[in-house]
């Protein structure tokens, strides 16, 4: 059974880790989480994320986070990728499986998933 | 929606949004109705505002004017047989006992009842995004309760925040071991 004694533990070692961590994060995942995002599927894409950039070991350095509408409704669930000096990434009906390829490529390799982007999505 | 679970996440949404920083939600299921409450003490709304609450084209935010969320909920509800009641006191009335409370009711043996769905992970999900606002959620059934108080947590995990990855994979655990437990 889950104990509140391993929650201790998380927390002595995430102690530990709160000080190197901070100013560390250069890239911001942020999934939309409003009605609209909701019903068209992004509680998984958020976890898919979640969980993904953790696996990836990419924890350091990306931080997913939710935002509400983002007034593209139709192409919901989105996901902005923020990275500092770059141009804002717009990734639409996003799924949990496109995440995945997200997270290895653009997250992990830098390079940006162009097929999931809006721009190719309007194309 | 495909699952009430993600209108509990969607509804619980407006609670964080009106400044709550308590949210609870709470399930009952008994002789096949299942009544589902959000209680949150934010901000509260007027009578003329809590009026337009459930209308398809009323919402709150500027962007645009199509707010469906409690609209979607009240549906499902009435879909099974069952309904949805809104109950709120502005700040602006009661500076101390302010929030809203949405109170949904189904038959859960009627055909269109939509299922629960994943309601564990509703609760990581909001956490995840709202790590700074406490939720109490209970659910019981005639098996038994599961339940998580996040104020609990918070003390204990000091300045870690509740959004961390280990934090929220231990909550998720917890709940799952809590269901599989009633059997």
């Amino acid at each position: 059974m889950k104990s509140l004694a391993e929650l201790q533990a998380i927390k002595d070692k995430m102690k530990s880790k709160v000080v190197l961590r901070e100013g560390a994060e250069a890239i911001r995942v942020v999934v939309g989480m409003a009605t609209c995002g909701i019903s068209a599927g992004a509680r998984p894409v958020l976890a898919a994320f979640v969980e993904g950039v953790n696996e990836a070991g990419l924890a350091e350095k990306v931080t997913v986070s939710q935002t509400g509408c983002v007034g593209m409704c139709q192409y919901e669930p989105i996901v902005e990728v923020y990275e500092a000096g770059k141009e804002k990434v717009t990734y639409v009906e996003m799924t949990a499986d496109k995440a995945k390829k997200v997270i290895e490529e653009h997250l992990k390799g830098g390079k940006v998933v162009t097929e999931y982007t809006i721009a190719a999505s309007k194309a | 929606m495909k699952e009430l679970s993600l209108n509990i996440l969607d509804v619980t949404e407006n609670s964080v949004k009106a400044g709550a920083t308590l949210t609870q939600i709470i399930i009952t299921e008994k002789s096949r109705k299942m009544t589902i409450v959000i209680k949150d003490n934010g901000c509260g709304m007027n009578a003329e505002i809590l009026k337009g609450v459930t209308d398809p084209f009323y919402t709150t935010r500027t962007t645009r004017k199509v707010g469906m969320g409690l609209p979607l909920l009240k549906m499902a509800a009435e879909m099974s047989g069952g309904k949805m009641t809104v109950a709120s006191i502005s700040v602006d009335d009661d500076k101390q006992n302010h929030g809203t409370t949405v109170t949904a009711e189904f038959d859960m043996d009627n055909i269109d009842f939509t299922p629960l769905g994943d309601i564990i992970a509703t609760i990581t999900t909001l956490i995840q995004g709202h790590p700074d606002t406490d939720f109490e959620f209970c659910h019981e059934t005639e098996k038994g309760i599961v339940k998580l108080e996040t104020l609990m947590l918070r003390e204990l995990l000091e300045d870690v925040p509740l959004s961390s990855y280990e934090v929220i994979k231990w909550i998720e655990e917890y709940l799952r071991e809590q269901y599989e437990s009633l059997g």
